[in-house]
């Protein structure tokens, strides 16, 4: 299966921009379906991103976070050719991880 | 939101202590064993603050003090949301010494929406989409050295984000 997560990481100077997009619904609970039916909340809860092993930024969210998450940063210490390593749990267990290359 | 522990498997425990290890380790955040399940699988993630339906209850808890207005916080917000479900909001900070930013949407049905944990070498600028209910105020928090720092900003929803 692909990734459901996609980064861009690109290193300008001393500072690296990532951003994030990652596939999910994000469903918050709240939305019924065509049959009226409450949609049971399915959302991401924890992102984490490490850069040469060390924690760079960590996400926490709630169910008002918008469906397909986006996330924008910049830290300072990466260099091209690093390895970013990005996590995603949600609040049913699942999870995904990927790594990109800072370019 | 309902929220119960049976969403929270056993299965969710083991995936957690797989990826936590991985993903916490450099943290040094490695208290699984003695803690009850459900903490353990949530070691991290404030669960009691995005339970909590109004902002000053959520800001409570979630850093335990109350914010006050700076001009040092720039929140970057539309005027005018035409759709709740997809609203950018993004905010920056001349501030130092920051250790985390967190959203919060005041009329949503659990005000906080999203926090992030900045490390030191992370600059203190982040930009996400949230969902908005209806128009409310949107308020960013900004934890610098210690202390909380807040800017606040309505955004007027036209079609709101949660149920419809």
């Amino acid at each position: 299966m692909a990734s459901t997560i996609r980064v861009r990481a690109t290193a300008n100077g001393d500072t690296t921009e990532v951003q994030a997009l990652i596939q999910h619904p994000m469903d918050s609970g709240f939305v019924k379906n065509a049959k009226g039916d409450l949609i049971p909340a399915h959302f991401i809860q924890q992102v984490t991103f490490e850069c040469n092993g060390k924690s760079v930024f960590v996400a926490d969210w709630g169910t008002a976070v918008s469906k397909d998450p986006y996330v924008k940063f910049s830290f300072k210490g990466g260099n091209k050719g690093d390895d970013l390593k990005i996590g995603w749990v949600d609040n049913k267990g699942q999870s995904d991880t990927t790594t990109a290359k800072i370019a | 939101m309902t929220l119960n522990d049976n969403q929270f498997s056993p299965t969710r425990r083991l995936v957690l202590k797989g990826v936590g290890v991985v993903a916490l380790a450099g943290l040094g955040i490695l208290r699984f064993g003695a803690m009850p399940a459900f903490a353990a699988a949530n070691d991290k993630w404030p669960e009691e603050a995005f339970k909590q339906k109004n902002e000053v209850d959520a800001i409570k808890a979630l850093y335990g003090k109350t914010a006050e207005a700076s001009d040092k916080v720039k929140l970057d917000a539309p005027e005018i949301a035409e759709n709740g479900a997809v609203v950018p909001v993004s905010v920056t900070t001349t501030l130092t010494d920051v250790t985390s930013i967190s959203f919060l949407v005041a009329d949503n049905p659990n005000a906080l929406a999203a926090s992030y944990i900045i490390p030191a070498g992370t600059m203190p600028s982040v930009a996400n989409r949230i969902k908005m209910a209806k128009t409310s105020n949107v308020t960013a928090i900004v934890e610098a050295g210690g202390k909380l720092y807040s800017a606040t900003k309505e955004v007027k929803v036209t079609v709101g984000g949660c149920g419809g």
